[in-house]
């Protein structure tokens, strides 16, 4: 880690020429593409470094810091969740947010009970034949060719058929569904791009209100428009912010860890090997993939100001919760930067801690599973693509957006 | 050995389902419980420790070791 002196613009400064201590880019390419060994020295050297980029913020390296400022809702709050700062101009289109993500207790609180019983286990068993179906039509499509973009051709495609379901809105809207997500949060920095997406987001949902208003089907926003709490309606404004969220986060962040997965597996030949003669381990696996690449960072406000493992936060300061410094971190995981397929104890927090815990989690791990189940089925040798370049994105959502392979 | 789920920590990861789905129960909001009073049967001894191990709240109170 070296200093320079000269760093002006926020995002412009080449890897190598930044003291992370002080001045982390989070979406430095550097970093985006294997920020593991950054986390590594951040915690020895400044395990909670401040950095004035993207809006300010600070970034918590240790598996114990991070759970502790995801627990401790009463100086952290959720109100503002994006890594990047989200730019408006005007009235906010989410006048409630993104409930629950977005929300504290006690909104939180009755948000996510609206929103849990769609991701149980009883509903994921039921989608995860859909999905299976799936997954073998995608790999049907580009088998005969013996080659493939995991990224692309397959993990991509896959989330956002199952959450387009669950929303009740067409299957043949997937890549617009894809494109407005990626606008949100993998070009949270253009912010013109981040409203495109965010304006697409907002009026499709508005127009899906209506018709579910005058015509309920059996679906998550159906239902949230005919559900009272405490002896009132939903408002709209929670509706739209509950469904928006669903598309959000439900799409870009699964698709990242079934791409990393593949990733791994196809750059790591006896692991894959080991997958496939023995299948018994893929729970494990899984979890281990799961923790090894965890794809999410979220963010939180500080509520008033607090020292926190010796830093001075204020209030109104920006903390981001990185899981993926968390899951490395070696004090609870030994051989913490191996993936040891069979790792038995991996109290990983790849979905998050305390009470904002990813919702979909369900969802998204049986997704995980069944992709890479299915992939292994049908394409049980596969290595990336000679000259093929493996891109990776990175901000909010970490994970490839493109791997040439080859089978 | 005896456990119980600390349902105020307990924030649905469904990792001790996952693990042991004969012992563990889960509900549509998320929050597990152990089957019947929390004793463990001799068969599911180490996989109910597993499960133990895995929970990322420390939600799983072991009674009785």
């Amino acid at each position: 880690m070296t200093m320079t002196p000269e760093h002006t613009a926020a995002g412009t400064i080449e890897a190598g020429t930044i003291d992370w201590t002080t001045d982390y880019d989070v979406l430095d390419a550097e970093f985006v593409a294997n920020p593991y060994p950054f986390f590594d020295d951040l915690r020895q050297q400044c395990p909670v470094p401040h950095s004035n980029r993207w809006g300010g913020s600070w970034m918590p390296t240790t598996y114990a810091d991070v759970s502790a400022v995801a627990h401790d809702i009463g100086h952290f709050s959720s109100q503002e969740v994006g890594v990047i700062p989200t730019q408006v101009d005007g009235d906010d289109p989410f006048p409630a947010g993104l409930p629950p993500i977005s929300s504290d207790p006690p909104e939180h609180t009755w948000a996510r009970r609206l929103l849990l019983p769609w991701f149980s286990h009883h509903r994921v068993e039921y989608y995860e034949t859909v999905t299976r179906d799936l997954c073998r039509r995608l790999i049907q499509g580009f088998v005969e060719d013996g080659r493939a973009d995991a990224a692309v051709d397959y993990a991509q495609q896959i989330p956002v058929r199952i959450i387009a379901q669950i929303l009740g809105v067409p299957l043949g809207m997937a890549d617009d569904f894809t494109g407005w997500v990626r606008d949100v949060l993998e070009f949270a920095h253009e912010k013109e791009r981040q409203a495109r997406g965010r304006d697409h987001i907002v009026a499709f949902f508005v127009n899906a209100l209506e018709e579910r208003r005058l015509d309920p089907k059996d679906d998550l926003i159906s239902e949230l428009l005919h559900t009272e709490v405490e002896g009132a309606p939903v408002p709209d404004g929670h509706v739209l912010g509950i469904a928006a969220l669903t598309l959000i986060a439900g799409v870009d962040t699964t698709w990242s860890g079934i791409g990393s997965a593949l990733w791994h597996l196809a750059t790591h030949a006896e692991d894959r090997r080991r997958l496939v003669a023995e299948p018994e381990l893929m729970p494990f696996a899984i979890e281990e993939l799961l923790r090894a690449y965890s794809p999410v960072t979220m963010a939180r406000i500080v509520t008033e100001d607090v020292e926190f493992a010796g830093c001075p936060m204020h209030a109104g300061d920006k903390v981001l919760l990185s899981f993926p410094a968390a899951n490395r971190d070696p004090s609870v995981f030994p051989d913490a930067d191996k993936v040891i397929i069979d790792r038995q104890q991996n109290r990983h927090v790849a979905f998050g801690v305390g009470i904002h815990r990813c919702a979909g989690s369900n969802l998204a791990r049986m997704e995980l599973r069944v992709a890479v189940e299915e992939w292994l089925a049908r394409i049980p040798e596969f290595e990336l693509e000679e000259g093929g370049e493996v891109t990776w994105a990175g901000g909010q959502v970490r994970g490839p957006r493109s791997i040439p392979v080859v089978f | 050995m005896k456990v119980r789920i600390d349902t105020d920590k307990c924030q649905g990861h469904s990792r001790c389902y996952s693990l042991v789905p004969e012992f563990f129960s889960v509900d549509d909001y998320g929050t597990s419980s152990v089957a019947g009073d929390g004793t463990v049967p001799d068969s599911l001894l180490s996989r109910v420790r597993l499960a133990v191990s895995n929970c990322p709240e420390f939600a799983i109170v072991v009674v009785e070791e």
